[in-house]
């Protein structure tokens, strides 16, 4: 391997690790506000990607069908609980978050020809289905259950991951998809080239980082959410309501997942079951930062994303051997650090 | 019309033997396959629904019993130290558990000490990696496998028929079941249920958590590379697809949704999830119009309410319905030879000995400079109020909390930085403010895990019922203690149908079946009507008589003040006074700390 060689797979392991350190974030970010590990997260990459890439085929993507399902099923959960308790004024929000925003964006597709729109209307229109799954789900999966442990979250986790990996092949079929880069510019720094859509994945990725660290820091909503991974209880008896909490980190969890999604699309081809694995190299990530610390988290998906990088050149039927095999010394150092007896789980 | 549980397990033993003389060729197929992921689903019940650790890599132990067998039987070019010992299955299948348990093993080394979602995360990782790594490796053949595997041999038969095999694979299974069944039955297995409700309270009854936590895991291990050689055997091929992570996935799905406490749950949920795999691969490409996995939204969605809503699956769900009686109906009281008890010191001899003991959390100093000492045959009560630090001086002496400076000596010895496993041992015992039952085991079950320590014989003759002598002595000794404290008449009730009371009377006869020579009581008496209460107090004044010496932590000023025969009181983690119960009762610094100061 030569300089050259060293400096480019460089490259590409840190176009990956900031996706990878972008849904660790995402990870630890619903781990520790729900205690739900969200094995799900890979699924909106695919869905983020895969929806980007129906729009510009012109095909109507099938994720507009699960939004419109899910929105109906929560409509009929949620009235007959309001029906019950008399709070007669939700009624017009359930019905504006679960009917009339899943018909108007349908609305959009039908009739707007999104087709032919430009790629940046394409990508807000891709958000605007996809992100609001995540909140849905919550509401659906795991709510009822969001009182159980965290083991029996982490199965309803795996269930709901594979139904949404079954729902992809059924919306997508079997194909992998590309999506056009977000710009074509290259640019010649030294002996290498960089091109425009790595930077738009580097950019995006330290804006979005740097956004959520000024949302936990300085919004009412981040603080909320700060203080429910501290305290569940303490931040309920300050009046912050849990379902609320867990809502809006599943929302944020869906939204960095599909722009992640659209941000790799163009790199590389994604099928309907590629953003478990995706998902699951932020997870490692995430491990390493041991599921609560957001720095160690980034730093561990960019080790991830150069360690991949670098075998993808000496052993690449192994790659994902190697990366998965990474979590056995993190294993190795969290538990001969850790001291802490487990109680309750 | 009730029929008995005995003879619902014949008329099923009868229909399994007499399956392959009735049924046609497939649906012996399927019950091979079942009956196959079934002994995997078993090892999940153990693990998962018993003993509360989940894994998602079972299949992958499964492969590598069937990769272990397919390779040792097949390859022509081994190394000379491994060609000795290829060509016999058997062979192969010792290899696979010898491997397999040294992978789990380290993989449980890895996991099992992190908080419990590492073990679940840590099994998806391995899963896939085993996954890739059988597909890549060219020795085992890559993606193509291996074919041509030999076929079982069995007292010079051949095993080639599926009707052949079906009794191989059925017998197989039902011997784990009723191993499994005869552990979970037994002195491990009450500590392998007691691994779920937590490991405090288990460790303070001196089960080596730990340990356990790693036998179960082996031996569900060990279960799935015994059907990863009876599958290969039976096809006589392997390639990685049957091994990858989904697989792994579907193996604990079986056990959650055939009901994870239950060693039937785990034939019942590979059944059902067998049958309705097959039923939808046929009918949902014909509704979708397009092929492919589609069963796996059906499968997880199923999942989704079945955890929302009957997270103890279908198998009590079947148990209810059934008009099968339980058991043999009367139950009677176990009967056994006492165990061995351990020499009690002296009335008077020192016990317990607390010294400048202090316990900071960052900046809160919990505990400061404690002094205590119990001598054998008296109760000292440790009263004050609220956030005084009792329970934490508590937690220090039972070896939950580790001390910041200070000492403390059990029987002479420093046990300050002991386990509270080895203080346990040591002859001291324990109940929780908080009541720790373990709610869906009967009242005699619970007081025998006190009886955990006084037991030497594990895992293994338990599943075999080598065991019974001393488990016999063991619950006599449970039913003596329950005696003792009055819960006699509650002796086979659920743990958690007690009233609070009782319950804590049962922690007190199960703190007893450790045979301690002091006892630490959180408040005991919380929660007791007053005949109770005067009950508790005779109770108590007997075993100070036959020297027992208790540390008393209580509210209850009356049942304090007439039982104790010395009392420390506690203020922001300080002892303010100590001394006879009518002395302290006068102390002007009690009576500040509990009634505030007059102005």
């Amino acid at each position: 391997m030569d300089l050259q060689m060293a400096l480019l797979l460089g490259q590409d392991g840190i176009t990956n690790g900031a996706i990878y350190a972008l849904l660790s974030l995402a990870l630890v970010l619903v781990f520790t506000v729900t205690r739900v590990i969200f094995i799900p997260q890979g699924e909106f990459v695919a869905y983020g990607a895969l929806t980007l890439a129906s729009f510009q085929a012109g095909k109507t993507p099938g994720t507009l069908w699960l939004l419109l399902g899910a929105g109906v099923a929560i409509a009929m959960i949620d009235l007959t609980v309001a029906g019950r308790g008399r709070a007669r004024r939700r009624v017009a929000k359930i019905l504006l978050w679960n009917i009339v925003y899943p018909a108007a964006i349908a609305a959009l597709i039908f009739l707007g020809k999104p087709g032919a729109w430009p790629l940046a209307a394409q990508v807000l229109l891709s958000l605007a289905l996809v992100v609001p799954l995540g909140p849905m789900i919550y509401r659906l999966a795991f709510q009822p259950a969001a009182e159980a442990s965290v083991l029996v979250l982490l199965i309803i986790s795996v269930a709901v991951h594979l139904a949404l990996v079954g729902l992809g092949l059924l919306f997508f079929g079997a194909e992998g998809s590309r999506t056009p880069r977000f710009s074509d510019a290259v640019f010649q720094v030294g002996s290498i080239t960089v091109s425009g859509q790595t930077l738009w994945v580097l950019g995006s990725s330290l804006v979005l980082i740097g956004g959520l660290y000024q949302f936990f820091g300085r919004t009412i909503y981040g603080k909320a959410l700060r203080a429910t991974a501290i305290n569940r209880t303490g931040a309920r008896l300050m009046g912050i309501p849990t379902v609320m909490a867990g809502k809006l980190s599943f929302l944020l969890s869906a939204l960095i997942g599909a722009f992640s999604g659209i941000l790799i699309a163009p790199f590389t081809t994604i099928y309907y079951d590629t953003g478990f694995i995706i998902g699951l190299k932020g997870f490692v990530a995430a491990i390493i930062g041991g599921l609560a610390s957001y720095p160690a988290a980034a730093a561990g998906a960019l080790l991830v994303g150069l360690l991949e990088a670098y075998s993808s050149f000496w052993a690449s039927a192994f790659k994902e051997v190697i990366v998965f095999t990474l979590i056995i010394p993190v294993l190795v150092w969290r538990s001969l650090t850790t001291h802490h007896v487990d109680e309750e789980e | 019309m009730a029929v008995n549980q005995r003879s619902v397990l014949i008329a099923f033993l009868v229909l399994l033997g007499a399956g392959p003389l009735l049924l046609p060729e497939f649906r012996i197929t399927q019950l091979n396959y079942i009956g196959l992921y079934a002994i995997v689903a078993l090892g999940l019940v153990l693990l998962t629904g018993v003993g509360g650790l989940i894994s998602f890599g079972q299949a992958a132990f499964v492969g590598l019993g069937a990769y272990m067998t397919a390779y040792l039987t097949t390859a022509t070019n081994l190394p000379a130290w491994l060609a000795l010992i290829s060509g016999s299955p058997w062979l192969g299948l010792l290899i696979g558990l010898v491997s397999t348990a040294a992978l789990a093993l380290l993989l449980g080394t890895l996991t099992l000490r992190l908080s419990g979602h590492y073990l679940p995360l840590g099994t998806i990782a391995w899963g896939i990696s085993i996954y890739f790594l059988f597909g890549n490796l060219d020795f085992i053949g890559g993606q193509t496998g291996i074919t041509g595997i030999p076929a079982l041999q069995i007292f010079g038969a051949e095993v080639k028929s599926d009707r052949a095999f079906y009794y191989l694979i059925w017998f197989a299974l039902l011997a784990m079941v009723w191993a499994t069944h005869n552990l979970l039955d037994s002195r491990s297995g009450r500590a392998i249920r007691a691994l779920k409700g937590g490991s405090l309270m288990a460790e303070a009854m001196g089960v080596h958590t730990a340990r356990l936590k790693m036998e179960i895991f082996l031996i569900a291990a060990l279960f799935a590379c015994v059907s990863g050689w009876l599958y290969a055997h039976l096809q006589r091929f392997v390639n990685p697809t049957p091994f990858g992570l989904g697989v792994g996935i579907e193996y604990l799905f079986m056990a959650v949704i055939g009901g994870a406490a239950s060693v039937w749950g785990a034939l019942l949920g590979a059944g059902v999830i067998t049958v309705m795999k097959q039923w939808l691969q046929d009918l949902l490409p014909k509704i979708l119009g397009s092929s492919g996995n589609f069963e796996s939204i059906v499968f997880g969605l199923i999942m989704v309410l079945m955890l929302q809503w009957a997270r103890d699956g279908l198998w009590p769900m079947l148990a209810r319905v059934l008009p099968v009686r339980r058991g043999n109906g009367k139950r009677s009281v176990p009967q056994g030879e006492p165990l061995p008890r351990r020499r009690m010191p002296e009335c008077g001899a020192l016990l317990l000995d607390v010294r400048n003991a202090t316990k900071k959390f960052g900046g809160l100093v919990a505990c400061n400079n404690m002094q205590l000492t119990v001598r054998a045959g008296e109760v000292l009560a440790l009263i004050g109020p609220n956030g005084a630090g009792k329970s934490t001086m508590f937690d220090l002496i039972s070896g939950v909390a580790r001390l910041t400076a200070g000492e403390i000596a059990f029987l002479g010895e420093r046990i300050d930085g002991m386990r509270s496993r080895a203080i346990a041992q040591r002859g001291m015992s324990r109940s929780f403010q908080h009541v720790r039952l373990l709610p869906t085991m009967s009242v005699l079950e619970n007081a025998a895990l006190g009886a955990h320590m006084r037991g030497t014989l594990g895992v293994l003759p338990a599943a075999l019922h080598l065991e019974r002598a001393e488990e016999r002595r063991l619950l006599a000794e449970a039913a003596r203690q329950i005696q003792r404290v009055g819960l006699e008449q509650q002796m086979f009730e659920q743990a958690g149908s007690l009233a609070l009371g009782q319950q804590r009377i049962l922690e007190i006869a199960r703190a007893l079946c450790a045979d301690p020579c002091l006892l630490l009581l959180d408040e005991p008496a919380a929660g007791l009507r007053y005949l109770e209460k005067q009950a508790l107090a005779e109770l108590l004044r007997r075993l100070r008589a036959e020297g027992m010496g208790i540390l008393l932590v209580e509210h209850d000023m009356d049942f304090v003040m007439g039982l104790a025969d010395r009392v420390v009181v506690m203020e922001f983690g300080e002892k303010i006074a100590e001394g006879l119960p009518e002395a302290v009762q006068r102390d002007p610094a009690v009576l500040e700390a509990y009634l505030g100061g007059v102005e």
